[in-house]
């Protein structure tokens, strides 16, 4: 297949690429191109111009200082994955990367690239939510902005990224020695894209939850906080009980859209959207191994 | 539209070139440098017929334009052998019957390479979890685990 004509550009450093943007109107920017190249291929994208940012420096590599994790929107699934640092500051992140695609999606996918093609079925926007992350994104004039992964992704392939600005990085706090956290997918057998994905982070005294950040994704068309079943679980004995209580809530927090398609319809995934957050919760807690 | 000069590095040798940007890296192997080890199966990112190594890692080439490999290292299948002897991955996929019609196993042998390279002794498990971007149409999944097992081995993992 063949992607239509388009002009290519490369930029060399943030601002160079907002410059390249302003100046062409409906230019897009590539990064690992693994969302944007079929795209173009099956031609559901058609930019006049593709200015591409995989060699920008200043956007990739992580940093880890004072408790944040700062990745740059450049960073592939595979460095997230195979960093040991980022499995000992924050497991989540190394196990979520490293159950995306296959060998190949993630030697060239990039969380920001991820972030911004804003898929329903994708993960990132899922375990960000619940690890409550810190998007930072420029703009024309070094104008720089922070976003929460909600106030990023707002549906399906739809951002709050303007049209001149770029994603240049993603904080993620270091989950401290009380915390909990698992990521359960439903995967699709082909792609591996989430079907249905929950992400749990959960404090703990004990064996008593003292709080908990949950977050769906795959079967709405945005990550949505569970925030029922947050309620429901703070202050709880971990027990089988209370965690299958406060999941029986998730349908509260999933919103008026669910997702469905012929490989798993929308009530399904409603069911679904419990189950794997349960499951989460279960592993995350050993409280009980699906 | 305008072409774009690339220099790329192919199985040791410099080529020069100017492409199209809508130029596919596999089709800028297949075509332009006459390397049609390389396959194009699904060209939809799906079965990995097209692997190639590109700065040391593995990549889909159906899924990487030709000017994203500008400056770049490639290796295809043809540059996998050491001055005829074949690499011991491919030689273990020949004793092991590998290979039925053969489509899938330039592929196959590509991210087996950078599979021992990462984890130079897996298990059968890890053998088929990271070969998951690779089908086989033929289906020989046992076989390919096998020979990827032989190779690890015989290369002393
Ligand atoms: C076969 C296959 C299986 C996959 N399976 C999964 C999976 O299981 N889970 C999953 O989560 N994903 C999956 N993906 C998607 C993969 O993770 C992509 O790599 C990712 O969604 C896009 O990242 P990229 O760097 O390739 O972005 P690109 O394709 O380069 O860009 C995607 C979009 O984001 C924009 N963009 C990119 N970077 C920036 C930036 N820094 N600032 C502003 N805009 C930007 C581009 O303009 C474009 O619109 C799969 C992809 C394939 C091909
Ligand atoms: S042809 Fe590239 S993945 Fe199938
Ligand atoms: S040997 Fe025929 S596709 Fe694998």
């Amino acid at each position: 297949m063949f992607a239509p004509e388009f002009e290519y550009h490369r930029a060399n450093t943030v601002a160079e690429a907002i410059d390249l943007l302003s100046s062409n109107p409906g230019a897009k920017v590539m990064a690992g191109g693994h969302s944007l190249i079929p795209l173009l291929k099956l031609r559901l994208a058609r930019p006049g111009v593709v200015v591409d940012i995989g060699g920008v420096a200043e956007m990739k590599g992580i940093t880890i200082a004072d408790g944040n994790i700062r990745i740059g929107a450049l960073t592939t699934h595979w460095e997230i994955e195979s960093s040991s640092q980022v499995a000992e500051a924050n497991s989540l992140l190394a196990e979520a990367a490293g159950g995306i695609g296959d060998t190949q999606v993630r030697n060239r996918g990039t969380i920001g690239g991820n972030l911004s093609h804003a898929d329903p079925a994708s993960d990132w926007g899922t375990v960000l939510t619940a690890l409550n992350a810190t998007l930072e994104i420029r703009g024309p004039g070094g104008a720089t902005r922070t976003a929460s992964p909600t106030d990023f992704i707002v549906g399906p392939l739809t951002t709050t990224l303007g049209e001149t600005e770029i994603l240049t990085a993603v904080n993620v706090p270091v989950l401290a020695a009380n915390q909990r956290a698992e990521y359960a997918k439903m995967a699709h057998p082909a792609s591996g894209y989430a079907v249905v994905g929950a992400a749990v982070v959960v404090n703990v005294d004990g064996h008593t939850c003292t709080g908990a950040s949950l977050a769906v994704g795959g079967a709405v068309p945005a990550p949505v906080r569970l925030t029922s079943v947050e309620n429901a679980l703070t202050g709880k004995e971990l027990t089988f009980e209370n965690i299958e209580a406060a999941t029986a809530q998730a349908d509260n927090d999933l919103g008026g859209e669910i997702l469905g398609d012929f490989f798993a319809s929308a009530e399904y995934r409603r069911a679904m959207a419990a189950v794997e957050t349960k499951h989460a919760l279960f592993h995350a807690t050993e409280v009980a191994h699906h | 539209m305008a072409k774009i000069p690339i220099q790329v590095t192919v199985n040791g040798q410099t080529h020069q070139a100017e492409v199209e940007p809508r130029t596919l890296l596999v089709h800028f192997l297949r075509e332009d440098l006459g390397l049609t080890g390389t396959k194009i199966g699904c060209d939809t990112s799906q079965c990995g017929a097209c692997v190639v190594m590109m700065n040391g890692s593995t990549v889909k080439s159906c899924t990487c334009l030709a000017v994203q490999a500008d400056g770049a290292e490639v290796t295809t299948i043809e540059g996998v052998a050491d001055q005829g002897n074949l690499h011991p991955i491919q030689e273990a996929f020949w004793d092991n019957h590998g290979l039925q019609c053969g489509y899938c196993t330039a592929g196959m042998i590509m991210t087996s390479v950078e599979l021992l390279q990462r984890n130079p002794n897996p298990t059968a498990e890890q053998v088929r979890a990271g070969l998951e971007g690779n089908l086989c149409r033929c289906t020989g999944y046992q076989n390919i685990v096998k020979s990827v097992l032989a190779a690890a081995e015989r290369m002393g993992g």
